[in-house]
């Protein structure tokens, strides 16, 4: 087995693996300097994110809604580390020379072609979709895959099988040879 | 900035560096998952995951930190989840490697974030109803998978380990 692959990136286990060490030491960092254990998740971020942005046009609403009241309005820990994710895979991807400006994925253009506003319909329609469903698991790939199965949390294992036993499905239906 | 976001600022970096070398941000990857082609995706996660959970649950066994278990709210989890998987095959990225695809050129990825907040919005909208409804019908609390199944957790995580291993000789052997 290699420790780099043919694209230039890092073995997937070797990297997944210090993702886990990272988890690890974030989960004691934030117990020893924020006296609260902190775990790695994003979705949250978004909520607090469109809280934000809503602010600026409409902050009645924002001040007065209850799912916004209940996950704070703020700048915190979470949103950084949301922030740092862009910085960091920007960072990588400019040393290893992979920074490629893409407008439409390749695998999409092989099945709807090049059309950008084809593509953005369908982010659009399935983001959207997709965070309405990780605010009602109250968690992503990140907070109820990666943080819930490594504490072994109930709702980890119900969720990730939701998500890949209906991913699957959809990817089946979605992504299918017209010729 | 304070403490907080100096530390999780750091840890997302080094986060999204790994994501970035683990070639895992790409819409071919995830998508290529939910295909079942290309098992990239999983090898990270599960590696992730396996050695994750060794270290939670011994500094948890020291009290060095406390677990945070999300609630097993069944009508959030399998109506949420439903949603998500759907969402996530057809946008291709999920919230956190939505921001690192962008952060390595993959700009169309805007679209799935902005997709994403309106999603968050609305649901700040829809909350009370689904409060009353979805989220209503039935909560096992929070609660761990030992727990739930009255064992300890080293048995699990023991248990996790080798489901997984087999599960990933599979996948290489099948060049997944």
């Amino acid at each position: 087995m290699r420790l780099v692959t043919s694209d230039g990136g890092w073995n997937p286990y070797f990297a997944g693996a210090l993702v886990g060490l990272l988890a690890i030491a974030s989960a004691y960092a934030t117990t020893k300097w924020l006296g609260k254990t902190a775990y790695l998740g994003a979705s949250t971020t978004f909520v607090r994110a469109a809280g934000l942005a809503e602010k600026s046009i409409a902050a009645q609403r924002v001040a007065e809604n209850e799912y916004f009241t209940k996950e704070k309005v703020r700048i915190d820990w979470q949103f950084m580390l949301v922030t740092g994710i862009f910085l960091g895979a920007l960072a990588a991807a400019v040393l290893d020379r992979s920074f490629k400006l893409e407008a439409v994925p390749p695998l999409w253009q092989e099945y709807f072609g090049p059309s950008v506003a084809k593509r953005a319909a369908a982010a659009l329609l399935g983001g959207a979709v997709a965070m309405i469903g990780a605010r009602l698991a109250d968690g992503c790939t990140s907070g109820n895959g990666l943080s819930g199965l490594m504490q072994l949390s109930l709702s980890g294992f119900i969720a990730l099988a939701m998500f890949f036993g209906v991913g699957v499905a959809t990817a089946k239906l979605v992504y299918r040879r017209t010729a | 900035m304070g403490t907080e976001h100096i530390l999780g600022l750091i840890t997302g970096v080094i986060f999204g560096f790994l994501l970035q070398k683990g070639r895992v941000l790409r819409f071919e990857k995830q998508v290529g998952a939910l295909l079942l082609r290309d098992m990239t995706i999983m090898k990270f996660m599960l590696s992730a995951v396996m050695v994750g959970m060794i270290g939670v649950y011994a500094l948890h066994s020291w009290g060095a930190i406390t677990l945070s278990h999300k609630s097993a709210n069944i009508g959030g989890l399998v109506l949420g989840g439903a949603l998500f998987g759907a969402g996530w095959a057809i946008m291709g990225f999920c919230p956190g490697t939505s921001l690192g695809a962008i952060g390595e050129g993959r700009w169309h990825a805007v679209f799935a974030l902005l997709g994403m907040l309106v999603g968050a919005a609305v649901f700040a909208e829809l909350f009370p109803f689904v409060k009353s409804t979805v989220l209503a019908m039935k909560d096992f609390g929070k609660l761990s998978l030992p727990d739930a199944l009255g064992i300890p957790p080293w048995p699990v995580i023991g248990a996790f380990w080798v489901v997984s291993i087999g599960l990933l000789v599979w996948f290489e052997k099948k060049g997944l």
